[in-house]
């Protein structure tokens, strides 16, 4: 599915990713952690091709394709997601037109016909009510006045309305309650299939108790210093990142 | 009128393309008079070049709903010279749009002669190439002018470097029981909302039209569904033209 092979990124002249190699297989969850500054935000904004994150070296092939090639909105319609750690606010946009907005853009782009209004409505209520965002708050603008949990929800109604192959999940933990968090792992395990991927960025291995990885990596000083299995999260709430390093 | 041709010494006209202006002087005034106790509704498409003067008498008790798209005109200029009665009401919602290297300008004067009388402006701007886009708005409240409720919001967005906007807000207040509001803010394109419209698919160009519009529609805020539709549609179709 998706294939990081030693991937170097700079920020404002600054390397950050310093080789970083990965390999996430259809049907698979992954989960990256790391201190503060290790790059793991880098990483999601390289891969969905944010401004200003160069890439100066390495390569990565999503589905067989080169990602890094493709423009942002062309990597969304490739079936990549990026769940944003801080989802932005878009004044006198409504949700709704947003969503149909981006998910015709996407469908366009892979030559496939737009859905009618009224598919695009059951598909918003549906995502709406499986995520337990009211669906009144879809016709309000996109994120205003949205509270820290309603902002990551609403990305999670974006990601099931979407239905992307590839979803990274940048700090999606962070701000939530435990039920909101509960909800949101609901959503990303009902995402699970043999077609689908996930990776998981935080800080905190308390997502990770709702939705288990396949796998989980430590990121340190931009490379994955130590991969394991789902127990490696526990390992590292309990003895810390500089442990791992050492 | 048969003023003068303005000079870049005249403060209403600083930000103006004098050589178009004197290619139309002198300009006639045209009045609207919305007698006492009525409510009258217009719509001033504005394309083709040129400089309109409207003086706006609203009676007592009287409301005046005014909605102008200025667009696709390389120099146009709307002045209201608007005056309002006791209890009576103006609301101007103005979308003005300049591109290339047009020069779009909407100068108002909202005069209070009398008590409890209200005016709302909403004023959305956008410009790109090297166009510019003005609005000066003032208003004058006279001593008689008690409970005056004026405000005024002004907001440009520039799509590229070379583009202007020019706000010049300026109230003149007599009377000591008012209340009158004023904003001016001229900005870009939320950088970080075209990457999270990019991230979810949006191609630039229609994440930008999206966006400007969206920045565009509080001025056609209150209008009927039809016409706000109506217009839209309109600015939609500019917008696109000009991308």
């Amino acid at each position: 599915m998706l294939v990081i092979d030693n991937l170097t990124a700079e920020v404002d002249g600054k390397p950050i990713l310093k080789g970083l190699t990965l390999t996430v297989n259809a049907g698979e969850v992954h989960a990256i952690m790391g201190p503060n500054g290790a790059g793991k935000s880098t990483l999601s904004y390289v891969l969905a091709g944010r401004d200003g994150y160069e890439v100066t070296g390495g390569s990565v092939t999503f589905r067989g394709e080169d990602l890094l090639a493709k423009a942002p909105h062309e990597r969304a319609a490739a079936g990549l997601f990026l769940g944003l750690q801080y989802p932005v606010e878009i004044p006198g946009v409504s949700n709704l037109l947003f969503l149909r907005t981006a998910l015709n853009a996407q469908r366009t782009l892979r030559g496939e016909p737009e859905v009618s209004g009224a598919e695009f409505m059951k598909l918003a209520r549906a995502a709406a009510e499986t995520l337990g965002l009211p669906f009144d708050m879809m016709k309000r603008a996109v994120n205003q006045g949205f509270s820290g949990g309603e902002k990551k929800r609403n990305e999670m109604v974006q990601m099931h309305v979407l239905q992307p192959y590839f979803a990274v999940l940048d700090e999606t933990d962070s701000g939530l309650d435990i039920d909101a968090l509960k909800v949101v792992a609901d959503g990303i395990n009902a995402l699970r299939s043999p077609d689908h991927a996930a990776l998981l960025i935080t800080h905190y291995q308390r997502l990770l108790d709702y939705v288990v990885p396949d796998r989980v990596h430590v990121l340190m000083d931009g490379r994955i210093v130590r991969s394991g299995g789902a127990e490696l999260a526990h390992v590292l709430e309990a003895e810390g990142y500089s442990a791992i390093a050492a | 009128m048969t003023a003068a041709l303005p000079t870049r010494r005249d403060e209403a006209w600083r930000y103006s393309d004098l050589k178009a202006v004197a290619r139309h002087w002198p300009v006639v005034v045209e009045p609207v008079v919305v007698p006492a106790g009525e409510h009258r509704t217009d719509i001033i498409r504005a394309s083709e070049d040129g400089i309109r003067h409207l003086a706006i008498s609203i009676g007592a008790g009287a409301s005046y709903r005014l909605t102008i798209l200025d667009a696709g005109r390389s120099y146009g200029r709307i002045a209201l010279d608007v005056t309002c009665h006791e209890g009576a009401d103006f609301q101007l919602g103005a979308v003005l749009v300049g591109h290339g290297a047009q020069t779009i300008e909407l100068a108002t004067t909202v005069r209070h002669v009398a008590p409890h009388a209200t005016s709302r402006q909403i004023v959305r701007a956008v410009a790109g190439g090297t166009a510019t886009t003005s609005y000066l708005g003032q208003v004058a409240v006279a001593r008689e002018g008690q409970k005056t409720d004026a405000s005024q919001s002004f907001k440009a967005l520039l799509l590229n470097r070379g583009a202007a906007a020019n706000a010049k807000p300026e109230l003149e207040i007599f009377a000591d029981d008012v209340k009158c509001a004023h904003g001016a803010a001229i900005g870009e394109i939320d950088r970080a909302a075209l990457f999270y419209m990019a991230s979810r698919g949006v191609p630039p160009a229609q994440a930008r039209a999206l966006m400007t519009r969206a920045f565009l529609s509080d001025a056609l805020e209150g209008l009927d569904d039809a016409s706000i539709e109506a217009l839209d549609a309109e600015i939609s179709a500019i917008l696109e033209r000009a991308a």
